[in-house]
């Protein structure tokens, strides 16, 4: 008797210690980001907003009363190292949802390791071919360079430009901006003039500058990351280059003024919204969510957020909400991802279906024009 | 009319774009000439004289002039401490094992760069404005100007140093025979030395005045290292003016290549008139072939 009442109270307190131990379990979130590398510019910022976010959502008291447990990895850049950390990440770690990775090629690799292993994930790459056709786990978050070219082309319709000359990067954002830029020209009633290319390391475009200023096109559009674009906007002004120049998302940042100097004035260019948040009409829906994530990377890391750290600023809250509406399963939670309607995040206000994995629309996109160095909206 | 106005402008880009490649290819050309050794890190001297430059200006408040002799000094430094220690202590190591250190040495100084100044680009203000000048119908910049004049003082720098002074000719002597250098009482190693200083000195000097025109980075290096040896291989790895040409020409053919056929293949045009010039007159393109005495 003795004996089977130390029993009963040895089970139960086992089973309220386990209860106890179960309530206090984090739900695990998985990080792929290339916080070092050649794309660390991008993964850098991604790694300190999710790590901030992350956070803060455990001191106003977790999801649902759990706290949330994020384990990042630093891809590198490199896809190889992408498809071991993501295997770590689902066998090892068993995490819940991946967010990241930072590149296309990063997320283009893991794709069939999360698809196989029923994991949603989150990519903060902008390739259109992440999404596109659409698979069932994956998701993203930063806007496709298809938005942006509809950005640009919309405002050169409204302006009636219809020749343009085309200068893109020889590395994959260029590429395929390049292969946007001429895929929807026809639907906007525009002609290609000239095609030219240059290379990323390139110190001196002033030969396909000199090119595009003897044809007949009405407007440059430039495809690149910095410093290329900086470079270019210095060579036209050097050769008195008259057409307006239409640069990419890739260098909406104020590295771009600085580097470009004078050279930049006038140079317009589709933007993600956190560049000038300040700037926008106050119902905007976005606005709340922009301010709110500008003013909290600033107290963390006294720098400016920008749109690299927004993708996962959106990636982390659209978990969040998943979570809290489809408990704590990864099929729980990619069905509510999909379900997510009019979230305004920074980059967008994201609305998945089971069609659209990517949830945005060319109005993610703000054209901006540089004035006194500073941002000015284009009307 | 449009036509030629485009090819001035093809020219006069391509022969700015060379000068910068001329300037690096001779200091790759006087560690070759004085050791038989070709310096991969030399790019990486021309990435530390602009990125000390811009630090200097930026972080120190120093003056433009100050910023630059810093810039330079303390590159030269950095040149003479990487002899020392990474040169000087291989007694009898073959050319080939001294080339792969020197590559060793720049993804080194490469990846410090990057730890303590971040992998920003980062632009440094020109020099004396950016307003355009017009020269026949095509325009380049008071920067490109300031590029030919010292390219043109290192030339002329380099051929007195070279062949009339004492320490010149020793130099020269090293290359040709160390083994006889030393015999006739040269200091081979204090030589060696010596043009390391020198390259490092030319090489910072060029990294400081193309600064404000290509922005440097920690990896500018790269590229600017490969097109300056480039440029000193056409010219044979030695003769100044042979280097200074090699540089012209390979800037004037990518230009045209860009706007003449195709951007796209610019640096394919280049490269393969390179491996052309390799295949048919290895000794480059302005030297005359050397008999070798039994």
């Amino acid at each position: 008797m003795k004996k089977l009442v130390s029993t009963a109270f040895a089970s139960f307190a086992l089973f309220c210690l386990s209860t106890a131990a179960l309530a206090a379990q984090p739900i695990k979130i998985g990080a792929l980001f290339a916080v070092t590398g050649p794309a660390s510019f991008l993964g850098e910022p991604e790694r300190n907003t999710a790590q901030m976010v992350v956070d803060e959502i455990n001191k106003a008291g977790g999801v649902k009363g759990r706290k949330l447990e994020l384990i990042t990895y630093d891809t590198g850049g490199d896809a190889t190292k992408a498809v071991q950390l993501a295997n770590k990440l689902v066998k090892n770690d068993q995490v819940v949802a991946i967010i990241g990775p930072s590149t296309t090629g990063d997320s283009m690799a893991i794709i069939p390791i999360v698809e196989k292993a029923q994991v949603p994930l989150i990519s903060c790459a902008a390739g259109s071919k992440i999404t596109e056709p659409v698979k069932k786990w994956v998701f993203k978050t930063a806007q496709n360079d298809g938005l942006a070219v509809a950005k640009i082309y919309e405002q050169l319709k409204k302006e009636k430009k219809t020749k343009v000359a085309i200068l893109t990067v020889s590395d994959g954002f260029g590429a395929s901006g390049r292969e946007q830029l001429k895929a929807q020209a026809a639907h906007y009633g525009i002609q290609i003039l000239s095609d030219d290319t240059y290379g990323p390391k390139d110190t001196d475009m002033t030969a396909q500058l000199a090119k595009i200023r003897g044809s007949q096109a009405q407007a440059l559009i430039c495809w690149g990351t910095n410093p290329g674009p900086a470079v270019i906007a210095r060579n036209a002004k050097q050769l008195g280059l008259s057409i307006p120049v239409y640069m990419s998302h890739g260098v909406s940042s104020k590295k771009f003024i600085e580097l470009a100097g004078d050279a930049a004035e006038g140079i317009r260019l589709p933007s993600g919204k956190v560049l000038v948040a300040d700037l926008l009409p106050k119902n905007d829906k976005q606005r709340a969510s922009l301010l709110a994530f500008i003013k909290d990377y600033q107290n963390h890391f006294k720098a400016e957020g920008d749109h690299f750290g927004g993708h996962a600023w959106d990636a982390v809250m659209l978990l969040k909400g998943a979570i809290e509406r489809g408990g704590d399963t990864p099929a729980g939670i990619r069905n509510a991802l999909e379900a997510t309607r009019n979230f305004p995040g920074i980059g967008g206000v994201f609305s998945y279906s089971a069609k659209d994995h990517a949830g945005l629309t060319k109005d993610a996109f703000t054209l901006v024009e540089v004035r006194k160095k500073d941002w000015v909206l284009v009307k | 009319m449009e036509l030629l106005n485009q090819v001035t402008q093809f020219v006069i880009s391509g022969l700015a774009t060379g000068s910068i490649y001329a300037l690096i290819g001779l200091s790759f050309a006087i560690i070759f000439n004085s050791t038989g050794i070709i310096n991969f890190a030399q790019g990486e001297f021309v990435m530390l004289g602009g990125v000390l430059t811009i630090f200097s200006l930026n972080v120190l408040h120093l003056p433009l002039i100050a910023a630059i002799l810093v810039a330079v000094a303390v590159t030269t430094v950095i040149g003479l401490v990487f002899e020392r220690l990474a040169i000087r202590p291989l007694k009898n190591a073959t050319p080939l094992m001294l080339i792969i250190i020197t590559i060793g040495a720049s993804i080194l100084i490469r990846g410090l760069v990057m730890l303590l100044w971040g992998k920003d680009t980062q632009a440094l203000p020109a020099f004396s404005g950016t307003d355009p000048i017009s020269v026949a119908g095509a325009t380049l910049l008071p920067q490109h100007l300031w590029i030919f004049g010292v390219t043109v003082l290192v030339i002329i720098g380099c051929r007195l140093f070279f062949n009339h002074t004492i320490s010149g000719k020793a130099m020269r002597a090293c290359s040709f025979n160390r083994r006889a250098a030393n015999l006739v009482g040269i200091s081979v190693g204090r030589m060696v030395l010596f043009s390391f200083v020198i390259s490092a000195a030319v090489g910072a000097l060029a990294g400081v005045i193309i600064a404000p025109l290509t922005m440097t980075a920690y990896d500018v290096g790269v590229m600017l290292g490969l097109k300056g040896f480039c440029a000193a291989i056409m010219g044979g790895m030695g003769s100044g003016l042979g280097t200074v040409l090699g540089g012209l020409i390979l800037g004037t053919l990518e230009s045209l290549g860009a706007g003449l056929i195709s951007s796209g293949y610019k640096d394919a045009i280049a490269f393969f008139i390179l491996l052309l010039i390799l295949f048919i007159r290895p000794q480059g393109l302005f030297k005359k072939g050397e008999t070798e005495r039994v």
